[in-house]
């Protein structure tokens, strides 16, 4: 068990690490190897490189902050959506399905829209995507006697459904020419408007959704056996329940208001970290965070580098993701029952 | 621990769901280290009354005091530090271990924000090894069978560390042999001073365990008596409508056991 857990721990940190290397040598201007390590090396040290200012320049100022930005923001949507798999005894939802991406899309839009500042962008997207997930959760407690697995997904669905109506007509009455544009790139994820400004005000608001995370990981292991069983063991359900709603919401929030919405991350990285690892909350949001973070990267990667054009990074994790966890749910149903 | 002897008692209890009244008028008591066993007909309202005692659910009238505190002034941990429940066994949703199943009956004894420690799963180890799962720690609980599940359940209560246990039919569901073991372990809680209620659908169960019987029907308590005293042909025809013969029966090792018989050609009661 523990051999098993180490054998993870290493696998994992291994593709983080191959993620990373690759993310920073590939490129329409590809970097050598040896330059890597010896910017690195450099960087350690506080000696010159002895690389070119432009090779440096790349891998520092042009590759550093994408790269940056798409390990936060894969480690938060996989941590998020690995919270609300356990939260809501449901492995069928993620932030996408539960409707806290297209809530938090909707109020990104709007804060697009009206020309605000970031923070303002990302205050707007957390209080939309919790208006969100408030509704879906409601949604689905009133409609009773179905299947509750099943009602909590279509309850997300109907509620998608309207958020993206909320977010068509504020495209159509943004500025064709430039608003509308960005909203669209924007809405289909990407990675390439990424500034340093926007990772100064996500990363805060990543970090501040995790801890809250991670020190609730045992309680959020007895929340995925239902509120009944949970209270009669000592835990104030109800507190335990909106604390990790919040949480997640919060990393949701800040990964879409940066990179747009980037579906499937949330709902298939935590089914890896679960069978790589189990259920237990304390193992599963680590594992799910790096692997989510290595995730992201590779289909950043891909994304950038694979046409002449960007390629959006929805299209692409939705192109990886959907085949993913078909073969998941065909394969391993008994992995959660 | 503050009070010498444990107890949990509903007083004048009315129960149900909000715009649907369930019991009336229900006065119930358990004390460490004795065995109640509550029957009652299917829909009579068993497991909504041990909502009630455990404040899962709230008093529609009436007090439920735990030690002789009101239920609604002490917090969740408080609660389960002082009695445990144990549900039917049901499926699970993820695939915990055993091991995690039992050391989640440790979270009352956890501040909010801690994990179980090293003491905390030697204890959890000891109490599968106390109900024989020893070699089952590392399973999947959703995977082992439904009578390895209910100890399980139990030896997560046991992991509580809580003098007091509520059991929701412990034995619904379970084969002939596990209902044996299962009744064994109650009766083995109850000498170690440990008080436990548990519903059941089987009157022979009380025979075999109850110190005291509880026989709920329609919403009231009709009897909270030894079990010879409570369970007669009268009172089963009362609760279950059928006829049935109660009768000692001398067991191979020497020793009268009391059982009920149902009637054969039974019909139900008009």
């Amino acid at each position: 068990m523990t051999a098993r857990h180490a054998w993870v721990a290493l696998c994992t940190a291994a593709a983080l690490a191959v993620a990373v290397g690759l993310a920073f040598a590939v490129g329409r201007y590809p970097v050598a190897p040896g330059d890597l390590a010896a910017i690195a090396w450099s960087k350690l040290t506080g000696t010159p490189s002895g690389v070119s200012p432009t090779v440096e320049a790349i891998v520092w100022s042009v590759r550093g902050p994408r790269i940056g930005a798409a390990l936060a923001l894969g480690a938060a949507l996989a941590a998020a959506g690995a919270a609300f798999q356990s939260l809501f005894r449901n492995p069928l939802v993620s932030p996408d399905i539960l409707g806290v991406s297209g809530g938090a899309a909707v109020g990104a839009v709007l804060g697009i829209f009206l020309a605000l500042p970031i923070l303002a962008i990302q205050g707007l997207a957390f209080a939309f995507g919790l208006i969100a997930v408030a509704l879906v959760t409601l949604i689905a407690s009133a409609v009773r006697g179905h299947d509750p697995l099943l009602v909590l997904v279509l309850a997300g669905v109907l509620v998608g459904a309207l958020l993206g109506a909320c977010v068509a007509l504020l495209k159509v009455l943004a500025d064709p020419y430039n608003q509308l544009p960005a909203i669209t790139f924007w809405l289909l994820g990407s990675l390439a408007g990424a500034a340093p400004v926007d990772l100064a005000t996500a990363l805060p608001a990543i970090a501040i959704g995790f801890v809250p995370l991670w020190l609730l990981r045992w309680r959020v292991n007895l929340l995925s056996l239902g509120d009944e069983e949970a209270r009669a063991m000592g835990v104030e359900t109800t507190r335990v329940r909106l604390a990790v709603i919040a949480s997640a919401t919060l990393m949701t929030a800040a990964a879409v208001s940066i990179a747009g919405i980037v579906g499937w991350i949330g709902l298939v990285i935590p089914h890896f970290a679960r069978l790589a690892v189990g259920p237990d909350f304390g193992k599963l949001l680590p594992v799910s965070a790096i692997l989510g973070a290595a995730f992201l990267l590779a289909v950043d990667t891909l994304a950038r580098t694979t046409a002449r054009i960007e390629i959006p990074l929805g299209v692409l994790t939705a192109f990886v993701g959907t085949p993913l966890f078909l073969w998941q749910l065909v394969r391993s149903r008994r992995s959660w029952q | 621990m503050s009070a010498p002897v444990a107890s949990l008692e509903g007083v004048a209890l009315d129960f149900g769901y909000p715009g649907h009244a369930v019991g009336r008028g229900v006065s119930i008591a358990l004390r460490a280290g004795e065995i109640v066993c509550l029957l009652g007909p299917n829909g009579g309202g068993k497991s909504t009354l041990f909502r009630t005692l455990l404040g899962l659910l709230p008093a529609q009238g009436g007090d439920v005091r735990l030690d002789g505190d009101p239920l609604a002034t002490l917090s969740r941990a408080a609660i389960a530090k002082r009695v445990s429940y144990v549900p039917q066994a049901h499926a699970g949703y993820f695939p915990f271990t055993m091991r995690d199943v039992v050391l989640m009956g440790r979270t009352a004894h956890l501040s909010p924000f801690a994990a179980p420690t090293r003491r905390d799963v030697a204890i959890a180890e000891a109490c599968l090894a106390r109900l024989g799962l020893a070699a089952l720690a590392d399973q999947v609980y959703t995977r082992v069978s439904g009578g390895e599940r209910q100890l399980a359940l139990i030896a997560r209560a046991l992991a509580q560390e809580a003098p007091l246990v509520v059991m929701d039919e412990p034995t619904a569901s379970l084969d002939f042999g596990n209902q044996a073991r299962v009744l064994d372990e109650v009766r083995a809680l109850a000498a170690s001073g440990i008080g436990v209620i548990m519903a059941t659908h089987d009157p022979d169960q009380a025979f075999l365990c109850a110190d005291r019987v509880a026989l709920l029907h329609a919403g009231r308590l009709i009897a909270d008596a030894p079990p010879r005293e409570a369970i007669t042909p009268a009172t089963l025809r009362e609760v279950y409508g059928i006829d049935a013969d109660v009768i000692d029966v001398t067991l191979a090792s020497g020793e009268t056991r009391r059982v009920c018989v149902p009637r054969s050609g039974v019909r139900f009661a008009t």
